[in-house]
């Protein structure tokens, strides 16, 4: 079973819309957390269809390094979202807006 | 002459030490003098004026041998495209018999001097002026020396405002004393401004003689002068005439001779040296130095020789009514530096030169005598006011000679020597006086008879003034308590006046007639003169003149000595005529009302209408600082307000209206953040597609 490339690349290209629109559009910050990784899986995605096309490791490895990154982030960005919690009893992003111009 | 070499390596080269001691002298007293004290001064400066004295000797035995002499170079000086003018100092026989006259007069005046003013400076009440004294007394000789032995119109000129300047310090030494407090000040600015104008005239004449001779050295332009010949004649006399306004000033001569007697507001010993025995003369040795030019210009000669016997005459009657026994000797000056001027003027410069010698010697003495009786009075005055008294703030005047008499007894030793200066300066054989001046009316009796007349009336009047003055001063009973209580000064005041007075006694024997060493001596310098063979007639009669005028001061003066208090014998007969000669014939007020005056009135006018109402009123307030004010005003207005100030603000407006939109996107909601990610990445995507497309 041999998928085409460019149908990988389009369901990449979905998530990554979906992920974009999570995060413009969601107030829940876990939300809008799930929609970046949504957005660094796509990418990722998008990575192996390509490495597969080219017959070529190195989006392996750049897969590789993105899981990594992405899971450190994670745990910054949760534990960031449990102390605004702590702080306002809220993880509602709009509520967050001291630092306005 | 040219550079000898030869007699410039020998005693010639060693001339200018005749300046350099008396600067080492000042510079010694200026640097150490005060710190050690006045015997260390005294001597510093006495021996300064000394040793220039013994280089004047070696100048005049070195001359023996080479009577031609020698212009010793000492610096080149000015350079300026044509003009060359060095500071060479001129050896002959004419400028030595001068170095030899002042600073041997100046020597013996010094130590005078250095006994003077011990007591001076403690009358007047301010010891720490004595070094003081002596640093403006050695200047004045080393301005002297230069004024002798320059080569040039400008080295002379430069000694010439050096003496002046040494004349306007010592008359105004006292400056806070005298009439008001400020009469000294008054006499020195007096002398000073009367010399200015002489040296006006010298000047102008230098300024026509560089035109006219292109040089200022005497050698160059005595030759082009005689090269030029008759065509010259205008321009020489011209020059000449300048001279003789330069003269007049140096040497108080009619017009110019108002500043003398107020001079004697100096010390004594100032009086004795500059102005009686050395500065006066300066003028009659210019005359006698630029004689090739006063040959060239019989106009001016006889000018000169006029202005010379009507000066002498004039002053001599003044003196008669004088009463300040310096007064007297002041005005006799001035007569006499008219007998010299005159005998200049008639060509007969040996016979001025030997007069303006033998008169260095009697009138110093004349001078150093009257210190020496006002110093004795001083002391007397302070004895009878044991010393409680005011000596110079009341009303006692130690110089009037109606408050003496009968110092003959008191001071033995001074009473001689003024009676032998006052003898010589009367003109009776065989002092000093008696052949100076009568080659004087020689020559004017065989040149020019109303010079003749004027001389031998003045050498009457001499003779009675003098007289006048010996038997009020020195006869009689004393007229004040101060005269009463006189005594005889130390020997270091009296000695130097001995030594004058002999002088004054064998002087004579300079130029005796028949011998005529010193118009010999003087040949080399000035060309043979003929002088006229001694007759009978001329000294007979000025003789006789004399002994008639001294019989007559002794029936007036001397028979019934004056009483205290009582007029002047000649008040009476004489009416207004003795008010004239008291008064000075009202010279000064004359002055006053023609010049003075009118002067003040236009500086006056000037300073009103000039200066208050054109430069301050108009110009400075109108012009300079209303324009000032526009021109600020336009700019400020103008320029820092629109431009400056605007070009700030509006970039403070422009940075204000940025932040300010910029500060509605930082919105602080996270999405909206997102959202211009977003958009930036979607602008730089579609960027690099249609970038990649086209």
């Amino acid at each position: 079973m041999n998928i085409p490339t460019n149908y990988v690349v389009a369901l990449s290209a979905v998530l990554f819309t979906l992920g974009v629109v999570g995060v413009l559009i969601r107030r829940n910050a876990i939300i809008a957390f799930m929609s970046v990784e949504l957005m660094l899986n796509a990418a990722n995605l998008a990575f192996i269809a390509f490495a597969r096309a080219q017959q070529q490791v190195s989006g392996h490895v750049f897969v590789f390094f993105v899981i990594a990154v992405a899971a450190a982030e994670v745990a910054v960005g949760l534990a960031l979202i449990v102390t605004i919690f702590k702080a306002k009893h809220s993880i509602d992003v709009d509520q967050v807006s001291s630092l306005k111009g | 002459m040219q550079f000898s070499e030869a007699a410039v390596n020998g005693w010639f080269g060693l001339v200018p030490l005749i300046i350099a001691f008396p600067v080492a002298g000042l510079l010694v007293n200026l640097v150490l003098g005060r710190r050690l004290g006045e015997r260390f001064t005294g001597f510093v400066a006495s021996a300064a004026v000394a040793l220039a004295f013994g280089v004047a000797v070696l100048q005049g035995l070195a001359l023996l041998e080479h009577p031609e002499g020698a212009r010793v170079l000492v610096a080149d000086w000015i350079t300026i495209g044509e003009l060359s003018v060095p500071w060479a100092i001129q050896v002959d026989t004419l400028s030595v018999t001068m170095m030899l006259m002042v600073t041997g007069v100046s020597t013996l005046i010094h130590i005078y001097a250095a006994g003077y003013m011990h007591d001076d400076v403690r009358f007047q009440g301010d010891p720490g002026r004595y070094t003081r004294f002596f640093i403006f007394f050695n200047l004045f000789v080393a301005a002297m020396m230069i004024l002798i032995s320059g080569d040039s119109f400008l080295t002379l000129f430069v000694g010439w405002e050096g003496v002046g300047l040494c004349s306007y310090l010592l008359i105004g030494f006292w400056y806070e004393k005298g009439k008001d407090g400020i009469g000294n000040a008054l006499a020195g600015k007096k002398a000073f401004v009367a010399n200015r104008i002489g040296d006006f005239g010298f000047l102008i004449a230098m300024f026509l003689a560089y035109t006219n001779f292109h040089s200022l050295t005497f050698e160059t332009v005595f030759e082009h002068a005689e090269a030029a010949g008759p065509e010259a004649g205008l321009a020489v006399t011209l020059i000449t005439l300048f001279l003789l306004l330069g003269a007049t000033g140096k040497s108080a001569q009619i017009p110019l001779f108002v500043w003398l007697p107020d001079a004697m507001a100096g010390p004594t010993p100032v009086s004795a040296l500059i102005h009686a025995a050395t500065m006066v003369t300066a003028g009659v040795y210019m005359i006698t130095r630029t004689h090739v030019l006063f040959h060239l210009a019989p106009v001016s000669s006889s000018v000169v020789a006029l202005v010379g016997a009507a000066t002498a005459f004039f002053a001599a009657t003044i003196a008669v009514g004088q009463f300040d026994i310096k007064k007297v000797l002041a005005y006799s000056t001035i007569s006499q530096l008219g007998f010299m001027v005159a005998a200049v003027g008639m060509g007969a410069h040996v016979a001025g030169m030997f007069h303006l010698v033998t008169h260095a010697f009697f009138k110093a003495l004349l001078f150093l005598g009257s210190g020496s009786v006002i110093l004795g009075v001083e002391h007397g005055h302070h004895a009878a006011t044991h010393g409680h008294g005011d000596a110079h703030g009341g009303h006692f005047d130690p110089q009037d000679m109606r408050n003496m008499g009968g110092m003959g007894t008191r001071m033995k030793a001074t009473f001689t020597v003024y009676l032998i200066g006052a003898l010589a300066l009367a003109g009776i054989p065989p002092l000093a006086g008696f052949f100076s001046k009568d080659e004087i009316l020689l020559e004017a009796q065989h040149t020019n008879l109303p010079v003749y007349v004027l001389l031998t009336a003045a050498a009457f009047l001499t003779a009675f003034y003098m007289g006048r003055q010996v038997f009020m001063v020195f006869f009689g009973k004393p007229r004040s308590t101060a005269a009463a209580h006189a005594k005889e000064n130390p020997p270091l005041i009296v000695l130097p006046l001995v030594a004058l007075a002999a002088l004054s006694l064998l002087g004579g024997a300079l130029n005796l007639p028949g011998l005529h060493t010193l118009g010999h001596w003087l040949e080399h310098t000035l060309g043979a003169e003929k002088a006229p063979e001694f007759s009978w007639l001329v000294a007979g009669v000025s003789t006789a003149l004399a002994l008639a005028a001294i019989t007559l001061a002794w029936r007036i003066y001397g028979r019934r000595p004056l009483a205290e208090n009582q007029p002047d014998p000649i008040a009476a007969p004489l009416g207004g005529l003795f008010q004239a000669l008291n008064q000075k014939w009202w010279v000064d007020e004359f002055y006053e009302w023609l010049v003075l005056r009118r002067y003040v009135r236009l500086s006056a006018w000037l300073a009103h209408q000039v200066d208050t109402i054109f430069w301050h009123n108009w110009f400075h307030d109108s012009v300079l600082a209303a324009g000032f004010r526009r021109g600020t005003r336009w700019l400020a207005e103008g320029f820092d307000l629109p431009v400056i100030d605007g070009a700030s603000a509006a970039l403070a407006r422009w940075v204000t209206d940025i932040g300010g939109g910029l500060r509605r996107m930082q919105s602080g909601y996270v999405r909206n953040y997102a959202v211009y990610v977003l958009a930036g990445v979607v602008l730089m995507l579609s960027f690099f597609l249609v970038r990649s497309l086209s």
